[in-house]
């Protein structure tokens, strides 16, 4: 079938929906987590029970986490309005007042994609998506990511068939002067990397889609996969294209199982409709994509390391050169890119160099993708032009900290990354900026830290993950990472010496040294930007066995506080594992240091009213104990 | 298991192996494959796949033990994972893992011995805007504490009595 005829196709089925009232769920695994098949389950029902034929859609996310479940009704004549946080209980009351009624369900609403003069906020002027530039994550949300007509009816696969038109230099010219960046974190110039596969000697050639994601903290890959996975399919088929393979691979991990169902979905789905396998649309070329599974391994995203795993042996990272452009999966020319950067193709062929140029600094390009977690008010995916400030996305996008509390640091890029303190907030986000400031773009995840995040807590819990996740194939990383996290073990529980400062940093240079892979080369950089940003917090926690965000569990103790102990309320006696705690009816409730383990669970249950119990640091600051049996005796 | 179970493992184990010499598929989804039909790798499983792959057993059992997603051991009946990615440790994911290996007796990694739980840590679910969270079978539990954790175990519990 041509193209055209497969557009209108496409085009006439979304017009067709958006024609009807219908309903759309975010269903992405965090919208999942937060309770959407029930909301599906419950809209279901409702609809049923009220005789409605409203098709209901699970889409992927939008982006705004703190929002889900996030529920979108479109209505043909009247707003499409987001609604927010929507839980079971609230779906007959959207189904009544909005799907069989008028009224707009004000006090549920986000917001709405029209712009009116009601009282509904307008999404887009949202002071996050002012900040906001999508360029990869604009469809992700509001079309079914199960249905590619959707997709095509969105201006996908366009580029494809446009890029089918041109000759593979061609192209690949066109993505060396739009200046993209791989996004799997280093910043290789994708275009360079393409051509010297292009000119590789070696058939066949292979085109390998990185989405291993195996930064503990990072998710945009999968959201990306989940929400729009065409996207990322379309950006491969014209890499192959220009590239001149015929077999394409996406490496993702079994962790995802969700991102795993879509992209097969979506490659049946390619392959039926003709964009994808033998001959495509007419043009000649065969490509066929692939699942490759991984097993969860943080090494495994490293480029030579992912491709052992995907023949089969152990995640082991080799030295380059041969860079895998000229030796790669089972010794043949392979091109490798992070999903990001794939996903970015379509739109650079598609819109033009110009556009894609115009957004983003002089050497970054383009928009960023972040997923922001911690200590933030409004978690998420954002996707911002190169060049943003860190401040702009800490207060104008995540909305300031949580319970307005001081924001302390942010760590970028995960375990390679580094810790980045109040005083950089004014960097702005591209490639080199971060990897001046000792941290780098990485995985692209950022974590939000208040006073209440320890930064050597921090450091010590990336190098127990790298020490876990390094392959152990070089000395240096796999017995320097386990060094480096036997003195933070002793900084954290008060063992260490002065001494210990200087030797964690030159082992950390050692290691950035002695290192084959970015994972050795990398692993130190938590610990040496939170040495170089905190060094007063080192200092506290050796010289006066103190945390100042009391974290680190061998330097706090937990302590009621006689003033404020209501007396009668026993709920910390009854939760307490070690029974720990004593005092009678109508008496304070005293802590028996000796036996707390330090769990917690006290300060938690202590009703708000109360907030008697409270951490101490260091442990010797802790008041002498004064069980003053007058007041009780009250009774007796 | 008991042996109708074994057996019928059995031919499963011949079937995926079948499939992988129509297929050719690598060693990592077939391991994946074989651990979905098993609850784990058994070390007569690793051999049989070494022995149709023609490779050595050593190599199998070296990526069976290399990658975080293999288990050697079976699982209990409701696998526990807790979520240590970077959002859920500093949201104090660290207590709510040492409240259930309290609870359940047992540390993590370890199945119980009526093999009613498992319990497991993983690196970031993706939900780092819940955190700190656990996985019980395929139910996500969001924004856990020690105390919220000991109460989730309690429903799984009671479904686990009648049986003894
Ligand atoms: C330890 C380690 C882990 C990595 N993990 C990933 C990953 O999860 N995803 C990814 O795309 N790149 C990852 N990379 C980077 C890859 O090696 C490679 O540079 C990248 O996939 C190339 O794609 P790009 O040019 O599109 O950035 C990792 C590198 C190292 C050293
Ligand atoms: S860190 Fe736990 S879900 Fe991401």
């Amino acid at each position: 079938m041509i193209f055209e005829e497969i557009r209108k196709r496409a085009v006439d089925q979304w017009e067709a929906l958006r024609n009807e009232t219908h309903i759309l769920v975010g269903a992405a695994t965090c919208g999942r987590a937060a309770g959407a098949l029930d909301v599906i389950d419950a809209f279901k029902n409702e609809c049923s029970r009220q005789g409605l034929d409203v098709p209901i859609i699970p889409v992927g996310c939008i982006g705004l986490c703190y929002a889900e479940p996030l529920v979108i009704i479109s209505k043909p004549e009247s707003l499409r309005i987001a609604y927010h946080n929507i839980t079971q209980d609230f779906v007959p009351r959207l189904v009544e007042g909005y799907i069989m009624g008028d009224d707009p369900c004000l006090e549920l609403a986000l917001g709405t994609f029209e712009t009116d003069d009601r009282e509904v906020p307008y999404i887009p002027e949202l002071p996050r998506f002012e900040h906001e530039l999508r360029i990869i994550l604009r469809r992700g949300g509001y079309i079914d990511p199960e249905n590619i007509h959707h997709y095509i009816a969105n201006g996908g696969y366009g580029s494809l068939e446009k890029a089918l038109r041109m000759a593979p230099e061609q192209i690949i010219e066109e993505i060396k002067k739009s200046g993209l960046r791989g996004r799997g974190g280093a910043g290789f110039h994708t275009g360079l990397k393409w051509e010297s596969c292009h000119h590789a000697n070696g058939t066949p050639k292979y085109v390998v889609c990185n989405a291993d994601e195996g930064d503990p903290g990072a998710f945009m890959d999968r959201i990306i996969l989940e929400s729009d996975p065409h996207e990322v399919i379309e950006g491969m088929i014209i890499a192959g294209y220009a590239v001149g393979a015929q077999k394409g691979y996406i490496y993702v991990r079994a962790e995802y199982p969700l991102a795993i169902d879509r992209i097969r979905n979506a490659l049946r789905q390619g392959e039926e409709i003709g964009i994808l396998g033998e001959n495509i649309l007419g043009s000649g070329f065969c490509f066929h994509i692939g699942i490759a599974e991984g097993a969860g391994a943080f090494v495994s995203g490293e480029a030579t390391a992912l491709v052992a795993a995907m023949e089969g042996r152990r995640s082991e990272p080799r030295l380059r050169p041969p860079r895998l452009a000229e030796a790669g999966l089972w010794g043949l020319p392979t091109l490798l890119n992070n999903v990001k950067t794939f996903a970015y193709v379509p739109f650079i062929i598609g819109s033009g160099i110009d556009e894609f140029t115009s957004i983003g600094t002089e050497k970054s390009k383009g928009t960023a993708v972040f997923t922001l977690a911690g200590k933030i008010q409004s978690p998420g995916l954002a996707e911002v032009p190169m060049g943003t400030t860190l401040r702009s996305v800490v207060y104008d996008i995540a909305g300031g900290m949580l319970n307005e509390k001081q924001f302390k640091a942010v760590q970028i890029g995960g375990p390679s990354g580094g810790c980045i303190p109040e005083s950089l907030l004014d960097i702005p986000i591209d490639f080199d900026s971060l990897r001046e400031a000792g941290s780098m773009m990485g995985s692209g995840g950022m974590i939000f830290m208040d006073e209440n995040d320890c930064a050597v807590d921090t450091a010590r819990f990336f190098l127990d993950f790298t020490a876990k996740e390094s392959c152990g194939k070089c000395t240096m990383c796999r017995m320097g990472t386990l060094q480096l996290l036997s003195i933070l073990d002793d900084i954290t529980t008060g063992k260490a010496k002065m001494e210990d400062l200087e030797l964690l940093r030159q082992l950390s240079e050692d290691i950035k040294m002695g290192s084959l892979c970015g994972l050795g080369r990398s692993a130190p950089n938590p610990v040496l930007t939170t040495l170089r940003y905190f060094a007063d917090e080192y200092r506290a926690h050796i010289l006066e066995k103190r945390c100042p965000a009391l974290v680190c569990k061998d330097l706090i103790a937990y302590y009621i506080l006689p003033e404020k102990c209501d007396r009668a309320c026993e709920h910390c006696i009854l939760v307490c594992p070690t029974e720990a705690i004593k005092g009678g009816k109508g008496e304070i409730k005293v802590i028996n240091q000796e036996k707390c383990s330090k769990c917690g669970t006290c300060l938690e249950v202590c009703p708000p009213q109360y907030c008697a119990i409270i951490k101490i640091s260091p442990i010797c600051n802790l008041p002498p104990i004064t069980i003053e049996k007058g007041d009780s005796a009250e009774g007796g | 298991m008991n042996e109708k179970g074994e057996e019928r493992s059995a031919e499963e184990l011949h079937t995926i192996l079948e499939e992988h010499k129509n297929h050719g598929k690598g060693l990592i989804p077939i391991l994946l494959e074989v651990q979905k039909e098993f609850g784990y790798l058994p070390k007569e499983a690793m051999k049989k796949v070494a022995e149709v792959l023609g490779i050595r057993p050593v190599d199998v059992w070296g990526v069976a033990t290399f990658f975080n997603q293999f288990r050697l051991t079976p699982l209990g009946k409701n696998h526990i994972k807790v979520c240590m990615g970077t959002a859920c440790h500093l949201a104090g994911g660290r207590l709510v893992l040492e409240a259930l290996e309290r609870e359940l007796k047992i540390k993590v990694g370890e199945t119980s011995d009526d093999g009613h739980f498992s319990l497991e840590r993983v690196a970031c679910i993706g939900c780092c805007m819940l955190a700190p969270v656990m996985v019980i079978k395929d139910k996500i539990y969001p924004k856990m504490s020690s105390f919220k954790a000991e109460e989730s175990l309690i429903p799984y519990r009671q479904e686990s009595k009648p049986e003894d």
